[in-house]
């Protein structure tokens, strides 16, 4: 692709090798430990799923069980691959057993393991066939009834009850949406379990539960072959049970998954360590079932500032490139984040959001990156927040971005009303329409602010990040680098999932999906 | 500044369109049934309900699943007697960040303590950032930059227990909430608890204690046991202001 911008190739170059020696950095530290979270992933990827009468998951109730009895750094493969060849019994089985206090799965005889092996891999490999599976199934849609065109027009239903979230989905995709978000309810990110089955209560959005994706994802498929347009599901694969949430939305189907480790750091004050062990593996999982994956660095600009912390973002986005491509995970399904969250009253604030999506287009090209509207100076002014909606829409049209999260006139006031996605659906067509050409028409002068902006913000990014190359993603962190929020490395929620690997340690997925046929 | 010409009756105000008088309102709102003349004559019925006169459909749209959006004019019979209406304000004449560092100087005479956060499961920061953040909002700086405030911004999801904690441990002469998410009134027994938290400390008396929200008004505040509550387009030096003189009112230094 020809530059517009003028942006230096070396400096590009230099900015991708110091983010690659920082996820190598912090990929040896992941490499080294295990958390409660993986591997309940790996107990629900063995096919153990359901809750005992007090509706404890039952992939909690075996990963607890392995911690008390010190077994964690082994693995919950290891574990239940020994449970196998000492009962006879398969993994679901076990779960109950131990759920009904009949089994203590530390205190078992322990097999060879060549024995264990055996007996996981062939479960494994079963389980990760019906993801390959589903990953056809998508590509037998997109070759059969097509998709919308890029950019997605992606909105959001959150009415906390999974039955409505599919009355407001299908009407949606009616008007026009490609992909649909079902937010989940506040706080579920810190819940360290996933609940189970359909819900119908949620504060501001539902419940994330394999249930729940599997009935969105039946509602979309129909839509979808009503409306001749393959619908994506997006859910949301962060916070403490983010390996978890990939493995089932990796079951059910999804297609798109917010999956950001520095987001939930951040934004949700989750430990840095345990999450950025679950983010490896739960990455390696979307990177497996063809999930585009999206990054959360538009939220910096929510707490910094847009123009001034431009840089921060560009800088996450080169790190989570990184991190994304250690866990196998294609180019072509990295959303990485970025937002139009500059203050309206900003002369030619237009020029430098031009910039900046322009400048995030030609670093990373292959990528669908995902474009999130105005949000922080959305006042309640319905009518100006349109207009800043299709300013927003008319640089993603110019600049070619991937994933239009929509703008709602109504941000800052209530989760979008039905019409509210209806005017925001139609605001983004007629421009997407209007002006689809627009961005092959159009160079940007030598020179000129555009330009200059670009510049500037791409030596800041490469700058900060041979800073962090320097001193380690941790530290900076700590340091309060992105999205000015400062976090210790111990502190935060979650820590006490995290342990160091034994000798022995072995998890089959990682194995089956990363090195396996694609 | 322009003043209209004609004379309005306070005791009689209803919508000005572009006649003094004329009622008019618009309204955009959805109906769960199909498109149809029969849709468009729900709506004007419904609108009339509203006490609108002479309804206008001026657009409407079927939504894809059976339902119609309508844009809807009419003219409002009602009025209400403007000179008689009381709302309860939070008392106190906003004073420039300088005004409430040199206040402090003067009158509290040490380093006044504020503890903020967002509670409960809420983890929308935006509202307590634009309050304490170093950077304010929209050009109003935040209570971190305030000579004489130490401002501690706790961020999102912070349990109550958590927040009167650190109150505690500092020494705080004042606590600022901000809740965001207010639907179906999550944030109603989340404010309650923190009050009955600091009486249970026996702290309530000896504290400022303060919530925000674009939700929230002053009334609500008060009736949940507050000291005031600050709604949206209030600045860092409006809650400011407020903390350091009811500081200095309520005897605190």
């Amino acid at each position: 692709m020809e530059s517009k911008l003028n942006l230096d190739p070396k400096l590009i170059e230099s900015a991708r090798t110091a983010a690659s020696n920082i996820a190598e950095d912090v990929q040896e530290f992941i490499d080294e430990h295990t958390t409660t979270s993986t591997e309940r992933t790996v107990a629900r990827l063995l096919g153990i799923d359901g809750v005992d009468e007090i509706d404890r998951p039952l992939p909690n109730i075996i990963i607890d069980n392995i911690k008390e009895g010190g077994g964690l750094g082994r693995g919950a493969a290891f574990w239940i691959g020994n449970a196998i060849v000492q009962t006879g019994d398969d993994p679901q089985t076990i779960a109950e057993k131990i759920s009904r206090g009949e089994l203590d799965i530390t205190r078992l005889e322990i097999a060879s393991d060549e024995k264990i092996k055996e007996a996981i891999y062939p479960i494994a490999e079963e389980n990760v066939a019906k993801i390959k599976k589903n990953r056809e199934k998508r590509d037998n849609y997109l070759n059969t009834i097509g998709e919308g065109t890029q950019p997605y027009i992606y909105v959001i239903v959150a009415t906390g009850n999974i039955y409505e979230d599919i009355i407001q989905a299908q009407a949606a995709a009616k008007q026009g949406a490609d992909i649909i978000a079902v937010i989940r309810t506040t706080g579920q990110s810190l819940l360290d379990y996933v609940p189970y089955g359909a819900t119908t209560e949620g504060f501001g959005g539902t419940y994330a539960t394999q249930e729940n994706f599997r009935l969105m994802r039946k509602a979309l498929d129909e839509v979808g072959e009503e409306v001749g347009r393959y619908i994506r599901l997006c859910n949301y694969c962060s916070g403490l049970c983010m390996p978890e949430i990939a493995a089932m939305g990796a079951l059910e189907r999804l297609d798109v998954m917010l999956n950001d480790a520095l987001y939930g750091i951040l934004f949700r004050d989750i430990n840095m360590q345990r999450t950025l062990v679950d983010q490896y593996f739960s990455r390696v999982i979307n990177g497996y079932a063809g999930i585009i994956i999206n990054t959360g660095e538009d939220n910096y600009l929510t707490t910094d500032d847009a123009v001034e912390a431009a840089h921060t973002v560009l800088a996450s986005q080169f790190i989570n490139e990184q991190f994304a491509l250690k866990a196998g995970l294609p180019e072509e399904q990295m959303g990485l984040g970025h937002a139009f969250e500059m203050d309206p009253d900003l002369e030619n604030g237009f020029l430098y959001e031009l910039a900046q999506a322009q400048m995030a287009r030609e670093i990373f090209p292959n990528a669908p990156l995902k474009y999130m509207p105005p949000t922080k100076f959305m006042t309640g002014n319905i009518f100006k927040g349109h207009v800043q909606d299709a300013l927003f829409n008319m640089i993603a049209i110019m600049t070619n971005q991937g994933l239009q999260l929509l703008g709602m006139l109504t941000e800052a006031i209530h989760t979008p009303h039905l019409h509210d996605r209806f005017l925001s659906i139609e605001n983004a067509e007629y421009i997407f329409n209007n002006a689809k050409d627009l961005g092959n028409e159009i160079r940007f002068k030598d020179g000129g602010i555009i330009d200059k902006r670009a510049q500037e913000v791409l030596k800041n990014a490469e700058e900060l990040l041979r800073q962090i190359e320097e001193e380690g993603l941790f530290p900076t962190i700590e340091r309060g680098q992105f999205g000015g929020v400062k976090r210790p490395r111990d502190g935060g929620k979650g820590l006490d999932g995290v342990s160091k690997k034994d000798t022995g340690y072995f998890n089959p997925f990682i194995d089956l999906m990363l090195g396996g046929e694609k | 500044m322009a003043v209209a010409t004609e004379k309005v009756d306070l005791t009689k105000v209803k919508p000005y369109g572009d006649t003094m008088n004329d009622g008019m309102v618009q309204l955009g709102f959805t109906l769960p049934v199909p498109d149809g003349d029969e849709a468009v004559e729900a709506a004007k019925q419904l609108v009339k309900k509203m006490g609108l006169n002479e309804p206008s459909v001026v657009y409407h749209e079927d939504l894809g699943i059976g339902y119609t959006y309508f844009v809807v004019y009419g003219k409002c019979q009602h009025t209400v007697d403007y000179s008689k209406i009381e709302v309860p304000k939070v008392e106190v004449d906003t004073m420039s960040k300088s005004e409430v560092e040199e206040y402090i100087k003067e009158n509290i005479k040490r380093d006044v303590t504020i503890v903020g956060a967002c509670t409960g499961t809420d983890a929308h920061t935006v509202g307590i950032d634009a309050i304490m953040n170093m950077k304010g909002y929209a050009g109003h700086f935040g209570l971190e930059r305030y000579e004489g405030i130490e401002a501690v911004n706790m961020g999102s999801q912070v349990p109550n227990e958590e927040l009167v904690a650190k109150a505690i441990e500092l020494n705080a002469d004042a606590i600022l909430v901000s809740q965001v998410v207010t639907q179906k009134d999550v944030h109603i027994p989340n404010l309650t608890e923190l009050v009955e938290l600091l009486e249970a400390e026996g702290l309530r008396d000896k504290i400022v204690l303060v919530c925000g929200g674009p939700r929230l008004s002053h009334e609500l505040a008060k009736e949940l046991g507050y000291d005031a509550g600050f709604g949206t387009g209030s600045f860092a030096e409006d809650v400011a202001s407020f903390v350091v003189t009811e500081i200095v009112d309520r005897n605190l230094i």
